[in-house]
């Protein structure tokens, strides 16, 4: 057990101080940002993201994943926090804790394997525009100096790293944000700053229960809310988890990772915090700024506080612009640009899948919904591609007046109309046989078929024969048992 | 034993596998896993484990993220893993072709050479239902670096792999006498067992050295563990020591030249088994001759 401590936290001491620390600085107008969105006071995200990012340190479940308030959260948020207020917000933040701990003990994590990778795709890149969608109100109605500011920033962030030597030490977000306040500080420029946006955290924060009566009509109010919290929160963390997954080529634990992502918003709900997930822009910087292990995650929590605390004069004067120009890199560097080429090589249903992903999100502002349809489509597309797996050969016996028909390949509900349709009910002949022994009959519908077809042929006065049924007829069984016969797999391909 | 016997059939020879690395203690390895091969009679099978969780991350500090970065960031460190993983097989071949020289020289007909990608700990896990003994250094390559005495890899193989361990000091003697720790418990009679089980240390002066007072139940139970042992040869001698038990078995091995300590890794509770029994633990950190543990 020490080894193992070591190795998740000790193995990569500098590498994850310093991407500890540059999360951190990244962290601080995110959360900043993603409090403006959820409308609340900026402290709220930040005590959010200090809170969860020490937490999910030590109980999540993927070393080397940066958690903390998130935008995909916030949008959720929004309604809820115009309507009823902050602490409703908090006591939802609780409740979304409780169903996510929930969903690690039933192993929900599995279920990620039905969300397919166009899917991803799909809410990677909705999220993506949602986070630039988000900066718009920021862009709308203000004077020329905002657009300049901006375009300034967006310019020091991209082009910062190309100077060498510094350019590869100093986060270049971190110098967009400090060369725009010193310039808006010094010009005294008539702009929006994050003063002018709510309450920043001027102490630690403290323990508090939110304020809302306990009643049956106050969580009726919030669970839809943390039912959706609870969704996205563990399908953007899950879908992080794969990507850091593929970048360090190491595993994760999903469904530790599950129960960590409730425990962590459990804590952010008590010490007056939003709820948050996994961040995919961040866990990225993390790793590529060569975080590795939980210390990076946990650093960069503690660090993001310090900064706050210390810093809380110089924080009022931060330009929104320049927020709305770390913002859009964060939008840029989340989407999957390479999703956009590949939609000329990848097959029409897998676009199909990608895009309603985006559109639903984009329409509906909240991304269960988008995953909900994207797995709902590409579920029937596979059903569509499998059910054309099915061929029935129909062959005449002249000396008994027999017509026999052999069935091979998938009938199910997507191919149980194409099966019907391949019998020839008019022929008149005295017997049929209906050979299914190199058939899979996966559900109800697929014997309701074969029933109507048997009704059919004797309706007509045929003497009908169905050989097979029982071995084709063993897949309807809901855990057919593969598990207890390791030749059942091989037999059931075969026969 | 049934266990093991399933086993062979379904593999064929088991074999004894030496963990090679870039340590001093290798080539005392290969020479004490040779020894025991011609014992045993048994195929030989020389391991290198790339234990990639040492390296170093690469770090890039901008803090900003653009157009394809993910992509681009996996490429890097993709092609980052394959260089150095690339590297380290080579070395790796380097390594086990040295070794192979070595036993081949000791007069081991022929080995077979493997390289994982893994733990240590795990990989040996992978290999028992082919192997009937493992050997490996006291010192690993990092810890000859570190100073510290004992392997880094070796308490975490020992908990957690199931098969026989040869522990060997940097350098190769040929085994005259060997040792058991005998405290007189069911596992202990486990351990007789199996030791009766194997040739390797057949013909060799066996001493039965029981760590407690001298009554006539522990005398009893090391008549009865004699007799367990009586095919591997007629010279095997009792003792009973009183006193602390690492520093009697280390006092009666220095006393009586005794090269190998064969000695049971069982815990009586299961924190003690997850601490692998303290003795041998404390055995472990001032051993300076071949220890055998048995699991």
């Amino acid at each position: 057990m020490l080894s193992s401590i070591r190795n998740t936290w000790f193995s990569n001491v500098r590498g994850d101080l310093l991407a500890g620390i540059v999360v951190a600085l990244a962290l601080i107008p995110e959360a900043i940002a993603f409090s403006i969105i959820a409308g609340v006071d900026p402290k709220v995200g930040l005590y959010a993201s200090f809170c969860i990012a020490v937490v999910i340190s030590f109980v999540g479940g993927r070393p080397g994943m940066i958690s903390a308030a998130t935008g995909a959260m916030a949008l959720l948020m929004v309604t809820l926090v115009k309507e009823h207020g902050l602490e409703y917000l908090l006591a939802a933040t609780l409740l979304t804790g409780l169903l996510q701990i929930l969903a690690g003990y039933l192993k929900l994590g599995s279920l990620m394997r039905f969300v397919s990778r166009s899917v991803v795709t799909g809410f990677v890149n909705a999220l993506a525009i949602l986070i630039f969608m988000a900066q718009l109100p920021e862009l709308t109605n203000v004077t020329w100096h905002v657009y300049v500011m901006t375009a300034g920033g967006l310019g020091i962030i991209y082009l910062f790293p190309l100077i060498p030597v510094i350019g590869r030490i100093l986060p270049s977000p971190l110098i967009c944000i400090v060369v725009l306040t010193g310039l808006a500080m010094y010009l005294n420029l008539p702009i929006r700053t994050v003063g002018d946006m709510g309450q920043l955290p001027d102490t630690l924060p403290i323990f508090l229960w939110p304020d809302v009566p306990l009643t049956l009509e106050t969580l009726m109010i919030i669970l839809p809310y943390a039912v959706a919290l609870t969704v996205v929160g563990l399908l953007e963390s899950m879908m992080t988890a794969t990507i850091v997954d593929d970048l360090t080529d190491t595993t994760s634990d999903r469904n530790r990772e599950c129960k960590g992502q409730g425990i962590a918003n459990i804590g952010s709900g008590l010490l007056g915090g939003m709820a948050g997930c996994a961040m995919i822009g961040q866990s990225i910087i993390n790793i590529k700024s060569g975080g590795r292990t939980r210390l990076s995650c946990m650093v960069a929590g503690v660090f993001l506080l310090v900064m706050v605390l210390v810093l809380d004069q110089w924080l009022v004067q931060i330009p929104m612009a320049a927020l709305v120009a770390v913002m859009i890199m964060v939008s840029i560097g989340t989407f999957s640009w390479g999703s956009i080429k590949n939609l000329r090589e990848h097959p029409l249903s897998t676009n199909i899948v990608m895009v309603v992903t985006v559109i639903v999100v984009v329409a509906t502002h909240n991304l269960a919904f988008g995953v909900l349809a994207g797995v709902l489509l590409a579920a029937l597309f596979f059903a569509n591609k499998v059910g054309q797996y099915m061929l029935v050969k129909s062959d005449f016996d002249d000396e008994t007046d027999t017509r026999t028909y052999t069935v091979i390949g998938q009938v199910f509900f997507s191919s149980s109309e194409k099966f019907i349709e391949a019998f020839d009910f008019k022929e008149a002949t005295d017997n049929v046989v209906i050979d299914l022994s190199r058939a899979h009959f996966w559900d109800i519908t697929a014997v309701a078929a074969l029933d109507k077809a048997v009704v059919k042929f004797r309706r007509e006065g045929a003497d009908v024969e169905v050989i097979g049924l029982n071995e084709a007829s063993a897949t309807i069984v809901d855990r057919f048992g593969v598990h207890d016969k390791p030749d059942a797999v091989e037999r059931l391909m075969a026969h | 034993m049934t266990n093991e016997n399933r086993d062979a059939a379904a593999q064929g020879p088991l074999h004894v596998v030496a963990c090679i690395d870039g340590s001093e203690a290798a080539l005392a390895v290969c020479d004490y896993a040779a020894w025991a091969c011609k014992r045993m009679g048994a195929p030989l099978m020389l391991l290198h484990v790339l234990d990639e969780e040492k390296y170093p991350a690469p770090t890039d500090l901008t803090g900003s993220i653009g157009l394809g970065s993910r992509e681009q960031l996996q490429e890097e460190l993709v092609s980052l893993d394959q260089e150095r993983s690339k590297l380290a097989l080579k070395h790796g071949h380097v390594l086990l072709d040295e070794a192979e020289k070595r036993v081949l020289a000791d007069g081991v007909e022929k080995a077979a050479k493997r390289q994982r990608h893994d733990e240590l700990a795990s990989s040996l896990a992978g290999l028992e239902s082919e192997s009937q003994l493992f050997v490996m250094g006291l010192h690993g390559e990092s810890s000859a670096a570190a100073g510290r005495h004992v392997g880094s890899q070796l308490e975490t193989v020992i908990r957690s792999v199931h098969r026989p361990i040869l522990v060997v000091p940097d350098q190769f003697v040929p085994p005259r006498s060997v040792m058991l720790a005998f405290d007189g418990s069911a596992t202990a009679f486990r351990s007789v067992e199996l030791l009766s089980a194997t040739p390797v240390f057949k013909g060799i002066p066996l001493h039965l050295v029981l760590v407690g007072a001298d009554t006539a139940e522990h005398q009893e139970q090391l008549k009865r563990a004699q007799h367990l042992l009586s095919a591997q040869g007629p010279d095997i001698r009792l003792a009973i020591r009183d006193g602390d038990v690492e520093q009697a078995l280390h006092a009666y091995q220095e006393e009586h030249d005794i090269d190998i300590l064969i000695m049971g890794a069982y815990g009586h509770s299961r924190i003690r088994q997850f601490l692998v029994g303290s003795t041998t633990t404390r055995m472990l950190e001032t051993a300076n001759k071949p220890l055998v543990i048995l699991r």
